[in-house]
């Protein structure tokens, strides 16, 4: 693995980027991991307890990535266990309780779509990251598709089904966006070609791909413009602040242990 | 599994043979040669160095399967370091004939799109994928509408 030297500018703006990434994979892993036992139907325990295991496995390889590239002495647990929860930068959009089995499924839905074009927003700039999200994209096309036939699924039972599902992506679309804020120190992260686009750019696709799938099933959402005031990435609600004192209770158990 | 002794030269080829005895805890029956995780083999003054790909970024049994593979190499005599990378994407079609084949004959159909899939058992074509998510993170659930038995497939990735 050979990297290219990065300037400090450049080398903040990655680090700032990565742990992004790497805090709404491990949010949303987590967050989903609350349904393991009690998901509606077994296939789909099996499935959701698949998919925030899939998810925590790409924080873990991000934050190795920020580990290295920091180099402070902190490993990938360290970065993500050892923080207060205000100092978590997950976008917003995940910042919300489980809810649910509609909430969750158009939190995912809403997640998956923007990640996806986050994803196809990443060049070869820095090809450490570039290497991790050609392996990462092959399976959160999974994701998506699984999420897409829950979307349709919902959406076509019609009744309390369809009206809990748009009800859900009506209460979580104002925060969507959130995903696709535009990074600290974007201008750096293009200048690198660690970024191929700018944000901007990638909201109009995400856009566009929601709309292809939610259009035909006759639900259209106000997912904000790209002009609209960068949302910050600081919040920690008070789901979250439970969910971090579920997901940091083992290792504050043992301070320093090895598990 | 073949045991080298300690005189044993350590060529990549000796080290890939041992290798073959090196499975995945969760597909204990093929080994991680044929699932096509292993990348590269070094053997330098420094000792040898193997190259690991993982089938899934998440895969739990990274740790174990580092680990068997220093216990394997251990009998040749010199400092072993197995890593994992992402340098190269594993992919589905890295897992080698005779590994499909022996995944097939343990029940796992291999690797394909959903319309190619085809039961272990019996050979029929006419399937239901009951979840693309199955019991690890590189399977699938099927079931078989001729032979009636459920089976698991990996994902093609």
């Amino acid at each position: 693995m050979t990297t290219r030297a990065l300037d400090a500018s450049t080398q903040a703006a990655l680090a700032d980027f990565l742990l992004s990434m790497a805090d709404d994979e491990f949010v949303i892993g987590y967050s989903d991991s609350e349904w393991t036992g009690i998901a509606p139907i077994l296939e789909e325990d099996v499935a959701i307890s698949s998919i925030a295991q899939d998810e925590l496995g790409h924080a873990r390889a991000l934050y190795e990535l920020l580990a290295g590239l920091l180099d402070d002495g902190r490993d990938a647990d360290a970065i993500a266990y050892d923080r207060e929860p205000e100092a978590y930068r997950h976008a917003p959009l995940l910042d919300h309780g489980r809810g649910d089995w509609a909430d969750t499924m158009a939190r995912r839905f809403l997640y998956d779509t923007a990640d996806t074009a986050r994803l196809g927003a990443i060049g070869g700039g820095w090809p450490p990251l570039a290497e991790l999200v050609a392996k990462i994209r092959r399976e959160e096309r999974y994701h998506v598709m699984h999420v897409t036939l829950w979307a349709e699924r919902l959406a076509r039972a019609g009744g309390d089904a369809r009206a809990r599902f748009v009800a859900a992506l009506e209460a979580l679309a104002p925060d969507a966006p959130s995903v696709l804020a535009a990074p600290e120190g974007e201008a750096a992260l293009l200048e690198a070609g660690i970024l191929v686009r700018p944000m901007a750019a990638t909201v109009d696709e995400w856009r566009a791909d929601v709309a292809r799938i939610l259009g035909p099933l006759g639900i259209s959402l106000a997912l904000g413009s790209g002009a609209a005031p960068r949302p910050t990435r600081t919040t920690a609600s008070a789901d979250f602040r439970w969910l971090w004192g579920e997901f940091t209770s083992v290792r504050r158990s043992e301070v320093g242990a090895t598990w | 599994m073949v045991m080298p002794g300690p005189l044993r030269v350590a060529d990549p080829d000796a080290i890939r043979a041992v290798l073959r005895g090196v499975a995945d805890p969760e597909i204990p029956t093929v080994s991680i040669v044929d699932l096509g995780m292993v990348e590269d083999i070094t053997v330098t003054e420094a000792g040898i160095a193997v190259e690991l790909l993982p089938t899934f970024v998440g895969c739990p049994a990274q740790q174990v399967i580092r680990g068997s593979v220093i216990a394997a190499l251990a009998p040749f005599g010199r400092p072993v370091s197995a890593e994992f990378t992402f340098r190269v994407p594993w992919t589905s079609d890295r897992i080698t004939v005779q590994g499909r084949e022996r995944l097939a004959a343990t029940g796992f159909a291999p690797p394909a799109e959903p319309a190619d899939v085809r039961c272990p058992y019996c050979g029929s074509e006419r399937l239901a994928m009951d979840s693309a998510f199955g019991p690890t993170q590189c399977r699938s659930l099927f079931y078989c509408r001729d032979c009636r038995q459920p089976f698991e497939a990996f994902k093609p990735v």
